[in-house]
């Protein structure tokens, strides 16, 4: 799989600020949390941290707890235990109204009954700023934004593109020291995502502070974020840089996400032997448990046993769904080792797949890749 | 016309004809007799007594009826207390229905059952319940008469306070209803840009639920303008500081019934008034 690794030229400025230098006396600048969430049967516990200029992308399934994270964040969900240090500032206790951070909603929540303007003057406004300065500091974002031509615009009148703007002006104004985008690209539709994900992208590496943003979607995350923090049932099951987390997926939820065929088990030399089945023959030599994983179109699928072929990394299985993947088709099988597969429409017809066929199934050692767990 | 015809009349050209044919349909075809003339009869029951109003109504003495002295000064009374007493449940009916609908404390579904009980309480009760408290010998009457020398019962301010007493649930319960409705999570956005909770209701949550605010209150005024067993009962029946319209109605009829009908008429008239003003909002979503 390509990896959208960020590669703009902002980059090159970020990453030096990523790691900074600790100081002496106080705590280095940035985002230190340690966020305990329990809500009945609901657990969250998730550390972050990060430099001024990070983008922290929170990643997950459904119910994951990453919204709570970013709740607990904002002061909106209290914290049952833990912390929320903000350049060296304790904000644990403070109250939402009261924290220098900046909320992007998912639906943007933009007042209906205000302009654009005065939405965005909203916070300074609350802040202590008069109409005039408040709307005056608005404008400025406004046009930084693009949408000058919009400011008196209410917000059933700005398309899905223009109100995301809106709102991130909105959060942006109060000069956030922390800003927070919840599902920032998911109201839009495919197209104005394109658009509206490079801008995003921009605006978030000219934010001079902290960005989190929660997301599902593996590219907004990979595109918008330096790192990655997958969140599973409450806890942290990953972070890393999305090259390393596409590199080397610890989850299946993660390995569905990048697209990879993920399998744990006990290596010894070219062999692992999986948890639940077969083997594995793989180039690298381990010891000890392992990940084994590799592209769904390293995958080749046979009718009938190959023959001459080796017995290594051929296992018996039977279709168990077929979808179009682009002018892919991508089988879903099982048997003797769950996998997924690629392969073209004319493949797919020559080898007359259909949901309950028997097929034959080989990996390239070549293909496979595996690292310690 | 022919059955072949009905598909014909749905899909066709957009002329009067066919919705008029529908509807004829609808009053004839399909309607069970033992619905339909109980409804009907249900109709003629709650029109003809309007009509009767109507049909009696001294239309020639009601111009001097109506700019007589004592009706003028029954219906301005009942303007300004009932108007008083919609300012009153505002004032305070706002807030409890947000403390209703955004807070949570022990006992709220009680408190929120105790709020709607003087929407069936019969209204003289209400008039007893209030002479007990705020009373002469009340239980916070008799504080106020001898601390601050203030009687309420039989003035135009136990006037309003009758009113309100009867008017501000229907307020409470039509705003708590609009909150609910309201997405709470403006109020966090208003939140995280620097609004406390009360710069929050008031700048974001107010303007949004205002039509919800103005339905209330339109209700409420309607309900304390024709107001009468609270009122005669707590604040007494004097002309020109406690006589409001329904009492003014209810003595003319023991003297001077032309009286009480040109006074029906006008109570009448504003009630039609208020019904179209709320016709937005209710007569359109049961369609």
């Amino acid at each position: 799989m390509t990896t959208p690794h960020p590669t703009s030229p902002n980059d090159t400025d970020r990453h030096p600020q990523r790691r900074p230098q600790p100081q002496p006396q106080s705590e280095p600048p940035g985002l230190d949390a340690h966020l305990i969430v329990d809500r009945g049967a609901f657990h969250l516990d998730v550390t972050l941290t990060a430099g001024p200029g990070d983008v922290l992308a929170l990643l997950g399934p459904n119910g994951a707890g990453k919204t709570t994270a970013l709740r607990a964040l904002a002061g909106l969900t209290p914290l049952t235990a833990g912390h929320l240090h903000l350049d060296g500032t304790p904000l644990t206790d403070t109250p939402p109204e009261s924290r220098p951070v900046g909320v992007v909603f998912q639906d943007y929540l933009l007042f209906p009954h205000l302009s654009a303007l005065d939405n965005v003057a909203f916070g300074p406004r609350c802040r202590g700023a008069g109409r005039a300065e408040a709307r005056s500091r608005a404008a400025a974002w406004l046009d930084r934004m693009g949408l000058a031509d919009h400011a008196g615009a209410r917000p059933r009148s700005l398309s899905g593109g223009q109100a995301q703007r809106v709102a991130l002006a909105r959060a942006l104004a109060t000069g956030p020291r922390l800003l927070l985008l919840d599902e920032p690209l998911a109201a839009l539709d495919a197209r104005t995502r394109l658009e509206v994900r490079a801008q995003l992208r921009r605006h978030l590496a000219a934010f001079e502070a902290v960005s989190v943003l929660v997301t599902h979607d593996p590219l907004d995350a990979m595109v918008l974020a330096d790192r990655l923090v997958v969140i599973e049932d409450g806890r942290v099951v990953q972070e890393g840089t999305p090259a390393d987390i596409a590199r080397h997926p610890r989850t299946d939820y993660i390995a569905q996400l990048v697209g990879l065929n993920l399998y744990r088990g006990q290596a010894a030399g070219h062999t692992v032997r999986l948890d639940a089945g077969p083997a594995i023959t793989t180039t690298e030599v381990l010891s000890g448990p392992v990940f084994v994983a590799f592209p769904p179109s390293a995958v080749t699928l046979f009718r009938d046993r190959p023959s001459g072929a080796s017995a290594r990394n051929l296992w018996r299985c039977e279709v168990a769904g077929l979808e179009t993947h682009g002018d892919q088709i991508r089988a879903d099988l099982t048997g003797e080792l769950p996998l997924a597969a690629d392969l073209t429409t004319v493949a797919a017809a020559e080898l007359d797949l259909h949901p309950g066929a028997p097929v034959w199934a080989t990996v390239k050692a070549t293909q496979t890749h595996a690292y310690p767990a | 016309m022919t059955p072949l015809d009905k598909p014909g009349a749905a899909t066709g050209p957009r002329t009067d004809r066919p919705r008029r044919r529908r509807a004829g349909t609808g009053g004839r075809r399909g309607v069970p007799l033992p619905l339909l003339l109980p409804g009907l009869l249900a109709l003629a029951f709650l029109l003809l007594p309007l009509l009767a109003l109507l049909v009696r109504a001294p239309w020639r003495s009601l111009p001097d009826q109506l700019t007589s002295a004592e009706v003028w000064q029954a219906l301005r009374l009942s303007l300004v207390t009932a108007t008083a007493a919609t300012a009153v449940s505002l004032v305070l009916g706002v807030p409890l229905a947000w403390l209703l609908a955004r807070t949570e404390f022990p006992g709220r579904g009680l408190v929120r059952a105790l709020v709607t009980l003087p929407l069936v309480l019969p209204p003289v009760v209400g008039g007893v319940a209030l002479l007990l408290a705020l009373g002469r010998n009340g239980v916070i009457g008799r504080w106020l008469d001898s601390w601050f020398g203030i009687t309420l019962p039989f003035t135009t301010t136990g006037v309003v306070i009758a009113e309100a007493f009867v008017a501000m649930p229907f307020l409470v319960i039509s705003v708590e209803g609009t909150l609910r409705a309201a997405d709470p999570r403006y109020e966090e956005a208003a939140t995280t840009l620097g609004a406390s909770r009360f710069t929050a209701f008031r700048r974001v949550t107010l303007p949004l639920i205002a039509p919800g605010i103005a339905a209330g209150a339109v209700l409420a005024w309607a309900r304390a303008l024709g107001e009468f067993g609270a009122t005669i009962t707590f604040a007494g029946n004097f002309p020109g500081r406690t006589q409001t319209m329904p009492l003014a109605v209810y003595l003319a009829l023991q003297n001077d019934p032309e009286a009480a009908i040109a006074l029906s008429l006008v109570l009448l008239a504003v009630s039609i008034a208020v019904l179209a003003g709320l016709r937005d909002r209710w007569m359109t979503t049961t369609s």
